[in-house]
């Protein structure tokens, strides 16, 4: 008998995006089987995105283990194939023992229905048997505290009753390995400690919690590990304090600056691997003047050269402190002209911000990777961050900015 | 110690798991339980609406196939012999259209837990059987009145029931997997069902198809149902019974590949829906 619990192994998770991009109709079905026969191969419309890149790790019987990671970076779905709703596309799990997942609070309340009897109806959803939640049912309205309001609609709760009621079904459930998503994010204070009280009495209990959450308090007094996805790569898994410090790390100065070299999957036709920002002396800086113009030094590879009607491109984003997108270039326009090689190999970009355009700030780059008009393969963001500072002051000239870029723009005073 | 449970991507046809169906027995139960309790909440007739529709529509159609249009009625009041034909119709094409859209009305816990697809088309042909129970009931107060009396012949009322709950869930799992997929499938169904109510004998009478298409005819499993309830109800002899093995074998392997294919792109609804 092993002492595993769940042994995750290879896991990956792909999505194809915009297939066709409103999935629910035929005839848009049909013309895609139709170009899929004639070209023998998926048409080339279909975008890849791997919510989850050959996630591996054990979790032990009677293990505490807490997911973080930021929005998008695959808990979910992560949690989502081990609780059986949706299915990896590569590798596989094993799970010992019987599970129980709670990915949202009350799934499945009906609100026309009465508190006893969604009680009975949210059990059943998740995997109980009728005697098993009437034995369990004074309990669980003890712990919600709505013991008056039992037999009214759901639909007349507050929202505190009813997530009281909903939490209080799930962890009465009794799996053996349970699986919470976000759970600890609603409800007032003093039922969160609540919560996590019962999380915790679990836990001794011997049963396996894997629960996923952004309180950092709760990750590191509740689990022992924690697994940090980014990206869909599980990047660390080690003893909850370490993890969760250097998680926290990266949420302060996570910017890259200066360089920085990109990992380009191997199937992705055309990709960006090392970006660089360059000053005057040609190396790399993250600070730089006004008056001197930004080289954004980007270092490529082609490999599978573009078909007849294909072009690849490159381009750059300039977003503000603020997140918001001044302006995208491509490496290909009508004033200027340099072209991706279309046979496979390395290649190398610069592209120049000129000097005395951006006000002084902060500033992140953006860097798209793609097909022209077609799809877009590789998209980092933020790529790089660079400081625009002030180099010189003049007297009696105008130095204070107003708007977000500064182009040159020549005045001359006239015969009147 | 339980076995481990494994996930990985299945390929290819998978057969239905009827242990998980075993398991999650009750949930069938509950979620049967629910629709019939919210149905009804909130109304001041209540469960009479179950009966509103049939008796609406044989009030309809005796006015206007009966009495102005005239259709035989194999020497029955029309009205009777019109609503023994509907009982088994509303159980039919109501079951059918539940079915169908299940899966898709059940997105928000689809997405969230895991429990057999298979329970949702099955919970949706369960739900009506509730209504047409009080249909039936009525019925045979209804037939009382115009002096039949159906007695021992109602015994073969529930094998014809089990072939058309058969037959709804054939169709339900088909056009419910379809659906998760193609929207396209909710306008599908009221023409479906508008077609098949007219091949259908409700408003007329078998013995109103000429001779040499009742092969064909008795193929319609609705057809088969129909005649067969209402046989059962009125005490009348059945037109098609010589084609009701060929019948029943089409909604076999209806319902068969029904379930093969359901549960070979199940695994895709929570991606999909």
């Amino acid at each position: 008998m092993s002492d595993i619990a769940l042994r995750v192994h290879g896991v990956s998770k792909r999505y194809l995006l915009g297939v066709p991009p409103p999935t629910t109709l035929l005839r848009e079905h049909a013309a895609l089987w139709a170009r899929r026969m004639l070209q023998r191969r998926r048409a080339p419309a279909l975008t890849e995105f791997w919510a989850l890149r050959d996630v591996s790790f054990d979790v032990r019987r009677g293990e505490v283990v807490s997911l973080i990671g930021r929005n998008g970076a695959g808990k979910s779905t992560l949690l989502k194939i081990l609780s059986r709703i949706i299915e990896p596309t590569k590798g596989r799990a094993e799970i010992h023992g019987r599970i129980g997942s709670m990915l949202e609070v009350g799934t499945g309340f009906h609100p026309e229905l009465s508190g006893r009897e969604n009680v009975y109806l949210n059990g059943a959803i998740l995997g109980m048997r009728r005697w098993d939640i009437a034995r369990r049912f004074d309990e669980i309205v003890a712990f919600a505290e709505i013991e008056r309001f039992i037999d009214v609609p759901v639909k007349r709760y507050s929202s505190g009753m009813y997530i009281r009621l909903a939490f209080a079904i799930a962890a009465h459930v009794e799996p053996e390995i349970l699986i919470l998503d976000e759970v600890l994010a609603v409800g007032d204070a003093a039922f969160q400690r609540k919560c996590l009280g019962k999380i915790g009495s679990v836990a001794r209990d011997g049963r396996t919690v894997l629960f996923v959450s952004h309180d950092m308090n709760a990750v590191t007094t509740l689990s022992q590990r924690a697994l940090w996805l980014a990206d869909g790569c599980l990047v660390d898994n080690a003893p909850v304090r370490d993890v969760v410090g250097r998680y926290l790390a990266t949420l302060a100065v996570d910017m890259p600056r200066g360089e920085r070299v990109l990992a380009v999957p191997d199937d992705v036709p055309v990709g960006i691997t090392a970006a660089r920002t360059l000053g005057p002396g040609l190396e790399p800086v993250d600070v730089l003047p006004r008056s001197s113009a930004v080289l954004v030094m980007l270092d490529g590879h082609v490999r599978r050269p573009p078909r007849d009607d294909e072009e690849y491109f490159v381009a750059l984003d300039v977003h503000g402190a603020d997140d918001g997108r001044l302006f995208r270039t491509h490496n290909v326009e009508q004033r200027w002209f340099a072209a991706v090689p279309r046979e496979p190999g390395a290649f190398r970009l610069s592209c120049t911000i000129p000097a005395e355009l951006l006000i002084p700030g902060r500033y992140r780059l953006g860097l798209i990777v793609g097909i022209a008009g077609r799809q877009h393969v590789q998209e980092v963001y933020p790529l790089l961050e660079i400081d625009v500072v002030q180099d010189r002051l003049v007297a009696n000239v105008w130095s204070g900015h107003v708007g977000v870029v500064t182009p040159r723009c020549e005045w001359k005073l006239m015969d009147a | 110690m339980t076995l481990p449970s494994i996930i990985q991507p299945t390929r290819g046809l998978a057969r239905p798991d009827l242990h998980a169906l075993w398991q999650f027995r009750e949930l069938l139960y509950f979620l049967v339980w629910r629709d019939v309790k919210v149905r009804y909440k909130q109304t001041a007739l209540g469960a009479a609406w179950a009966l509103c529709q049939p008796l609406m529509q044989m009030v309809v159609l005796t006015l206007v196939f009966g009495t102005f249009a005239r259709l035989p009625s194999d020497g029955y009041p029309y009205a009777a012999f019109v609503y023994a034909g509907l009982v088994p119709w509303t159980y039919l094409s109501t079951a059918v259209a539940a079915a169908s859209t299940s899966v898709v009305a059940e997105q928000a816990i689809l997405t969230k837990v895991w429990f057999p697809r298979l329970l949702l088309p099955l919970a949706a042909i369960v739900r009506p059987a509730v209504d047409f129970a009080l249909s039936l009931a009525a019925a045979v107060v209804l037939l009382a009145w115009y002096g039949i009396h159906p007695a021992a012949r109602l015994l073969e009322l529930p094998a014809w029931l089990t072939l058309e709950a058969a037959t709804a869930v054939g169709l339900g799992l088909w056009l419910s997997a379809l659906h998760v997929r193609f929207r396209d499938v909710q306008h599908v169904i009221p023409l479906l069902l508008q077609v098949w109510l007219f091949a259908s004998p409700v408003a007329y009478p078998v013995s109103l198809v000429p001779e040499r298409w009742r092969w064909l005819y008795g193929l319609n499993p609705a057809a088969q149902v129909i005649e067969g309830m209402r046989g059962a109800l009125l005490n009348k002899p059945n037109l098609i019974m010589a084609d009701l093995p060929a019948c029943v074998a089409l909604v076999s392997v209806t319902l068969l590949a029904g379930a093969l294919f359901f549960r070979s792109i199940e695994r895709t609804f929570a991606d999909v829906v």
